[in-house]
């Protein structure tokens, strides 16, 4: 892949110009460059970079957004090509808000970050119920379940989510990680999940590593 | 504007702490709504109204921070009407009765939502609100400017005096929403939208608060709502806890007086102590 290609697409998705990073997505495949190559030669990069630039505060959430965009849409058009040259995605991973928690914006940003990072990601949106979670481990095999809460009043649903998957015997097939703005490294621990993320940027960082696990 | 001015005519009021978690200390299962108790459980809302008034709270708000039509589902019309009939109650002639209005929870810039939608949805909050009697709006706990825009305008059609209130928890200084809008940009914004005062609420806790509070008065030069968190939860055994104590909060009063606070109160996780320990500090500084 001519590194040209490569500054151009990793400047539109740091500058969240999806349009520039579906044209370069779309000539790079038409030169005959391998879909896999660009997600990780450039997109992960990319992303982590946006990561960064979140984690150190030059980027807030309207900049991490647009950005998160500009990588979808070049996404959007590698997605069936890697399909179907049969590549496997880094992990699975079961994102939902706890049930009694309508608030998405946080559960949001962290899917979008790790479809970034190679993850694939099964959205079950918002006021999500542990029957889905299970759900989602046994029919879609899901190796990771991504647990959001923004309110102190839900964030017990974690700990009912987690012993849920205890309870229908799948816990041990998944790693459980956390976060949301209540939610603390200390709470993670109490409750046995295997991480906690404080930002979205840090939430694919800490996804890698319990898949490495 | 002007009933806002004669209310603090005599100097900085008090307002309430936290309703989530006291109402779950009352019963209330984490996976509820807690705006649906206004009409199963009044009662149970009563007492945790009562409590602030009786702590000294001269304001109080309304167990309706959810009750708009993106946020949650059910009649929301009545779950709002009931919520400002239960504080009145509560307070009496003792307090007034702030009627509190909460984010969307969707995120406008994402294209989660369009922005009519979100204007009905806080048009018809405001209008029973203020049919059921509150004393002013209180807009708060934003993050997004232009949702805000949205809410105070519907605030204001109502005729009744409007606040709003962000949330500044990002930012090395925790002093960004988490949009990223300095209490410049926000002041800037809500003084040119109508609002009759501008504060900041929730975030990260109280010694993050003044400097912003400083900043929304310069930059408006409106009256300024100041109502942090009591710190970030912490697990004891299986109970949550919050890292700031009663009298550590109340510390604080002076410095936020000094900084242009006009009202005061604490977000989550705080307790009636908590307004008890404010009514102290501040008939301690006069």
């Amino acid at each position: 892949m001519p590194d040209l290609d490569n500054a151009k697409l990793r400047e539109a998705v740091l500058g969240g110009d999806w349009k520039t990073a579906a044209a370069v997505t779309k000539a790079a495949i038409a030169e005959g460059v391998e879909p896999l190559a660009i997600v990780t030669g450039c997109l992960v990069p990319a992303m982590d970079e946006v990561g960064r630039l979140f984690e150190c505060e030059e980027y807030f959430v309207p900049e991490m957004l647009l950005s998160a965009r500009a990588m979808k849409a070049s996404m959007d058009i590698l997605r069936p090509l890697l399909a179907a040259a049969g590549t496997e995605p880094v992990g699975r991973v079961a994102i939902g808000t706890v049930k009694g928690d309508l608030h998405d914006i946080g559960k949001n940003l962290v899917g979008a970050m790790l479809e970034g990072g190679g993850f694939e990601v099964i959205d079950l949106g918002a006021d999500v119920s542990a029957e889905r979670f299970i759900e989602a481990i046994t029919k879609s095999n899901a190796n990771l379940v991504a647990l959001s809460a923004l309110l102190t009043v839900t964030m017990p649903a974690m700990k009912t989510i987690i012993e849920a998957l205890r309870n229908a015997g799948v816990r041990e097939k998944v790693k459980v990680m956390v976060g949301g703005a209540p939610v603390t490294q200390q709470y993670a621990d109490s409750i046995g999940a295997d991480g906690y993320g404080e930002s979205a940027g840090a939430a694919v960082a800490l996804a890698r590593r319990l898949v490495a696990a | 504007m002007s009933r806002l001015v004669d209310w603090l005519a005599g100097g900085l009021l008090i307002t309430d702490g936290a309703w989530g978690t006291e109402l779950q200390a009352r019963g209330l299962d984490p996976g509820v709504a807690p705006d649906t108790w206004n009409l199963t459980h009044p009662e149970r809302v009563e007492a945790v109204a009562r409590a602030y008034v009786d702590a000294g709270s001269q304001v109080i708000l309304t167990n309706t921070f959810r009750a708009n039509a993106v946020a949650m589902e059910g009649d929301l019309e009545a779950i709002n009407r009931a919520g400002v009939a239960i504080s009145k109650r509560a307070a009496g002639a003792g307090a007034l009765v702030f009627a509190s209005i909460g984010p969307t929870g969707k995120m406008l810039m994402a294209g989660e939502i369009d922005e009519e939608r979100v204007a009905d949805a806080f048009a018809a909050q405001a209008a029973a609100l203020a049919a059921a009697g509150a004393d002013a709006l209180l807009v708060e706990t934003m993050s997004d400017i232009e949702e805000a825009r949205l809410a105070v305008a519907a605030a204001k059609s109502t005729g009744l005096p409007v606040i709003v209130s962000f949330a500044f928890d990002s930012g090395k200084n925790r002093d960004r929403t988490m949009m990223g809008a300095t209490p410049e940009a926000v002041a800037t914004a809500m003084l040119k939208a109508g609002a009759d005062a501008v504060g900041a609420n929730c975030g990260v806790g109280v010694e993050y608060a003044a400097p912003v509070c400083r900043r929304l008065r310069a930059a408006s030069g409106l009256p300024i709502w100041i109502k942090p968190n009591a710190g970030l939860p912490q697990m004891n055994g299986s109970a949550i806890t919050y890292g700031t104590s009663a009298e550590f909060f109340a510390s604080h009063y002076a410095a936020l007086r000094d900084a242009g606070a006009s009202f005061l109160g604490c977000c989550c996780g705080s307790t009636p102590a908590f307004i008890r320990a404010l009514v102290s500090a501040r008939s301690a500084s006069s």
